[in-house]
């Protein structure tokens, strides 16, 4: 699986929802991503990549956009 | 006269600020109130439309004060269940945020305060009121349950008193929200710092929020609450390292941490120099019942701890004797001046006086070790928290049933709801169905396809044999 599988699978796994609605999907547009939905989003996107988010890029992950700039940074350096 | 808070005597302090660079001193507070309440002139039936902005605060705090009666509700609540609400109750005015209005077209907006609006309803029903009623809120507000607390007056007053004794509450406070003031645990950090004149921090926004880290950061906001699952995401967040230096208390409540987040917190607390308590309560007691002071966090931990000053705990034996052993379960009495007045079902009983007594049997098994403190061990009734919101099973069943007309059974543990069918092909929309009604994550909810629900000879249903797929 590529890294963008992996990401957009974690995101369709936790939220529960399909690859049409990823693109411009913000925090709290939906019910499943509110804090509970994304703690596990968080959880699930450390597993598959094998990191540990810091505490700024949590609450900084706000979409699924600003999701892939925070994890393409040096300290997690997943490509996309 | 004002019924619970003197806001005037605390002039020109700030009450409340909020995200967007809003404040009122508790000075403007008085006087909007006086308004808004004036505006209305009577004792009546407000449905207070909750949010953590200043409109809905001011609201809150008008009807309080001046003897009209709201009745708190979430402003997220889903539409058949408002107006369920609506029906049964017949409020004379909706306190609503200005982009609700739209909602009711066929109200009129009879005054504007802070992006919040008061409707006129126009029914014609009016039901009276106990003089002593001070507010209703709902028991399990996610599944807007008609059923309300009727609160006193007293209650709210002795209640808030003591909750600003036992946390040493002053003016110099800032406690900023975290949780909806729909939910008695959010509105007793209202009613508690209110009386201090200390100055709230209104947002909305959330834990997992740069937003909410930068308010609380810039308006160095002293405490907060969270129920359990807040702190499994501030242990997600690691917080332990976060630099909070005007945090002073974190309070706990809603719903039995983990014995391990006890733990961490408390060991953080004491480390950092700040206080972690974790507290006990129910809104048929107002909001809180027990506490831990924080110099035992560490040593109690698992522990909801004593009761609050004024209050008192007895254990009572399944053979209704009083338990006076040690490590003994029974279930918790809880007996003070804030325990409710009592239920409300429909209209006709916002008449009814004091059915309590003083006496709340709290339907929590307990029991209290050889120093005096207590813990929770289990539950008598059919509900669980979920992210600290109660939610009655019952009355899922009832739900599910009304809609599908199928057979169904709900069980399960606190954060984690498992409802059993019997009809596999109905069993995703019954999850659709239950998420959309509670608005709650749809992490927290699985349906399992059985061949049939356990019942005895006289068709009750055996939840403890659902157990086995969950345990």
């Amino acid at each position: 699986m590529s890294n963008l599988e992996k990401y957009n699978a974690a995101f369709m796994e936790c939220l529960e929802i399909t690859e049409g609605q990823l693109a411009g999907l913000k925090y709290q547009d939906i019910t499943a991503w509110d804090s509970v939905g994304h703690m596990g989003l968080i959880a699930a996107l450390e597993d598959a990549f094998d990191i540990m988010f810091d505490t700024d890029d949590i609450i900084d992950f706000n979409s699924y956009e600003k999701g892939k700039e925070i994890l393409a940074k040096d300290e997690y350096g997943v490509e996309f | 006269m004002e019924r619970i808070w003197n806001l005037e005597e605390h002039k020109g302090k700030a009450a409340l600020i909020d995200e967007f660079g809003g404040e009122l001193t508790y000075e403007a507070l008085n006087s909007k109130a006086h308004n808004l309440a004036g505006r209305i002139g009577h004792r009546c039936l407000v449905f207070s439309f909750c949010r953590n902005e200043i409109g809905s605060v001011l609201g809150y705090t008008a009807f309080l004060n001046h003897g009209i009666v709201p009745v708190m509700v979430s402003s997220h609540l889903e539409e058949t269940l408002l107006n369920n609400l609506l029906g049964t109750y017949s409020p004379e005015y909706l306190w609503v945020p200005a982009d609700q209005v739209e909602q009711f077209p066929e109200m009129c907006v009879e005054h504007e305060a802070y992006n919040y609006a008061l409707l006129k309803t126009g029914y014609e029903v009016k039901y009276s009121l106990y003089d002593e009623l001070g507010l209703l809120i709902t028991t399990s507000g996610s599944t807007g349950s008609p059923k309300l607390v009727r609160q006193s007056y007293t209650n709210l007053l002795d209640n808030a008193r003591s909750i600003a004794e036992y946390l040493k509450l002053d003016h110099t406070e800032r406690p900023i929200t975290t949780l909806p003031m729909n939910y008695v645990y959010g509105l007793s950090v209202i009613n508690s710092h209110f009386l201090v004149g200390a100055t709230l921090l209104l947002t909305d926004k959330g834990l997992m929020q740069k937003e909410f880290w930068n308010f609380f950061k810039e308006k160095e906001a002293t405490s907060f609450g969270g129920v359990p699952y807040t702190y499994e995401m501030l242990d997600k967040l690691r917080f332990y390292h976060m630099k909070l230096p005007s945090l002073r208390t974190m309070t706990q409540a809603g719903g039995k941490i983990t014995p391990e987040l006890h733990e961490k917190f408390a060991a953080y607390a004491e480390k950092q120099g700040k206080n972690f308590v974790v507290m006990y309560g129910a809104a048929e007691a107002t909001s809180r019942m027990g506490y831990l002071p924080p110099e035992k966090a560490v040593e109690k931990k698992g522990s909801m701890g004593i009761p609050i000053p004024g209050g008192k705990f007895t254990l009572v034996g399944a053979d209704g004797q009083k338990i006076s052993e040690p490590l003994t379960t029974g279930e918790l009495v809880y007996e003070g001046k804030n325990v409710t007045l009592g239920y409300a079902e429909c209209g006709e009983d916002l008449i009814k006086g004091d059915e309590r007594h003083g006496k709340l049997e709290t339907g929590d098994m307990a029991q209290f070790d050889h120093d005096g403190f207590y813990y929770i061990v289990g539950r008598k009734k059919r509900f669980l928290k979920i992210y600290g919101n109660r939610v009655n099973l019952d009355e899922i069943d009832r739900l599910i049933k009304g809609e599908f007309e199928i057979e169904v059974a709900s069980a399960g543990v606190d954060d984690h709801m498992y409802i059993f069918v019997t009809d596999a092909g109905k069993a995703e929309l019954v999850r659709d169905f239950v998420v959309n009604k509670t608005k709650l994550n749809p992490v927290a909810f699985k349906v399992i396809t059985i061949d049939g629900i356990p019942k005895n000879d006289s068709g009750k249903t055996l939840y403890k044999e659902l157990a086995k797929y969950y345990e």
